[in-house]
């Protein structure tokens, strides 16, 4: 008799933190969304982001997000980019324009037929392995 | 309008292309510099420049080919990148280092084989997701979220359309449809089967709000081009086509509030420079070869070269006025959505057709001005020719 060996499905990836983005997640950690902001300029960027796009500086620290936003875009993806994602889809992919002006990628926790483009979201914080990711949620 | 050519393509040629598996990129680059020769008379000794680019193809071509193909005592030689303009721009490079007495002869060559694995399904993009490395920091945070392809930018630039102007998937579909019917009638073209609307409705969602047949294709193969002076053309082979205006745009994309790049794209730069260089308007325009990754890239480009109103792009062509037989026959060899991507060159190599009245059952009667776009990374890259078949 053939046997087969079981094996567990694999799994939507997970962020691994590195070093630039380690403070990102420690803070989400903690219920807090960080941006990066240019004291020069007095002006937020995204997380990402090493240096200033203003003013070309890179005296660029963290600093907590007010955590409300709209939704600028978002699509239903139904293809399967990634096995871990098969049960999944559809899922969603937003792009959130937060107050402070940057525009971030995530994902909204809510149902998908809920999304519009303008609705008004504020973060929520979802856990994924062994790190805390900030998500979105009505408003 | 006044004008002079500023150059000539002189010989086109194209791969076989499509699903061909087992071929290298190299393979396919040889085999489009041995007809883009043949189609123009010229014999390879008289070639004295090569810019090339690769698509995805891993191993793919490179500033080897030179030496592959046998090409000797250059005096251009560049592996360029501006992603999907590069075909475009690459000729527009040629036509500067001619004008300015570095090369007389340049051959352009694009080459991809991102098809490898026979029965494959999935697109290349798909593959390079599987088989990346598991990322770190940001870029497995992109991952967890899911967003894994090309496919998600083009789809959420589109989203904003619909939200900020009311267009509809059955316009973006008016598109898709034009496309397959110039497809028809193209003999190299993947997809040879009329679609309707309710085609494009019915067809699976890739990344709503785009359905399958708002994507273009995957293909394996290479084109190359021969440029070469206005005044060298008289003792070759093929009609030639004429390069009256060359232009590139780039907005920038400050991924932050205000920022436009999502629906007002490089498209709207490069459209002044294009249209200033011989005194045009949309209007005079006889024919478009546009860069159409997705169908949204074709409309949010009529838009941004003025054939309408911005935000009028979906009233624009639902009308079917992109198709054969219409007002502006858009895409006439069936495009990216349904002849074959092969990057720039896809729009180019149509327009070179064209302009040398050479489309046989698709040949456009009116053929005196036509645009040619390019478009790479996600709408950031842009570059555009009018090619005609008159040099003044």
């Amino acid at each position: 008799m053939e046997t087969t060996m079981e094996q567990a499905p694999p799994e939507r990836p997970v962020p691994i933190p590195d070093e630039a983005s380690q403070p990102f997640f420690d803070a989400a950690a903690e219920g807090k969304l960080l941006l990066k902001h240019c004291a020069a300029c007095n002006r937020y960027l995204a997380p990402q982001a090493e240096f200033c796009d203003k003013c070309l500086g890179e005296a660029v620290t963290w600093r907590e997000a007010s955590g409300r936003g709209t939704v600028y875009s978002f699509i239903i993806n139904h293809q399967v980019g990634h096995p871990g994602f098969a049960p999944l889809v559809p899922y969603n992919i937003i792009v959130v324009e937060v107050e402070e002006g940057p525009r971030l990628n995530s994902n909204y926790l809510g149902p998908n037929d809920e999304l519009a483009v303008g609705m008004a979201v504020k973060v929520a914080f979802e856990r994924a392995g062994e790190v805390i990711v900030p998500k979105w949620v009505t408003a | 309008m006044t004008h002079q050519a500023k150059s000539a393509i002189v010989g086109l040629g194209i791969s076989d292309v499509g699903k061909i598996y087992g071929r290298s990129a190299t393979s396919f680059a040889l085999q489009a510099i041995d007809r883009a020769l043949e189609d123009s008379g010229l014999r390879k000794e008289q070639v004295d420049g090569l810019l090339l680019q690769n698509g995805i193809a891993q191993p793919g071509i490179g500033l080897q080919l030179q030496n592959q193909a046998g090409l000797k005592n250059l005096r251009l030689v560049n592996h360029m990148n501006a992603m999907g303009a590069t075909p475009v721009s690459m000729v527009q490079y040629a036509t500067m280092a001619i004008q300015n007495g570095m090369a007389g002869c340049v051959i352009c060559v694009f080459a991809d084989a991102p098809l490898q694995d026979p029965g494959a399904r999935s697109s290349a993009a798909m593959n390079m997701a599987r088989n990346r490395a598991q990322p770190t920091g940001w870029a497995s945070l992109d991952a967890h979220i899911g967003q894994l392809n090309p496919n998600a930018g083009y789809a959420m630039a589109a989203r904003r359309h619909m939200a900020l102007y009311g267009t509809t998937s059955e316009q973006l579909g008016a598109i898709a449809v034009s496309t397959r019917a110039w497809a028809v009638n193209n003999p190299i073209a993947q997809f040879h089967t009329p679609i309707t609307i309710e085609d494009h409705q019915a067809s699976r969602f890739i990344a709503e709000p785009f359905h399958l047949l708002d994507c273009c294709l995957i293909s394996n193969g290479a084109v190359a081009v021969i440029v070469t002076g206005k005044e060298r053309v008289t003792d070759l082979k093929s009609k030639p086509a004429y390069v009256l205006a060359m232009a590139q745009g780039f907005t920038g994309n400050s991924r932050r509030a205000g920022d436009t790049h999502d629906y007002m794209t490089g498209a709207t730069i490069a459209r002044d420079t294009l249209y200033g260089q011989i005194g045009i308007t949309p209007q005079d325009i006889d024919i478009c070869e546009l860069y159409d990754c997705y169908t949204y890239t074709t409309l949010v480009t009529l838009e941004d070269y003025g054939f309408c109103g911005k935000g009028e792009g979906g009233p624009f062509v639902e009308d079917g006025k992109l198709g054969p037989g219409g007002r502006l026959p858009t895409n006439t060899g069936g495009g990216e959505l349904s002849a074959f991507y092969l990057w720039g060159m896809t729009p180019l190599s149509e327009g070179v057709i064209q302009a040398r009245g050479s489309g046989g059952d698709r040949q456009v009667e009116k053929h005196d001005l036509i645009l040619v776009t390019g478009n790479g990374g996600m709408l950031d890259y842009h570059a555009s020719l009018i090619l005609s078949q008159n040099a003044a």
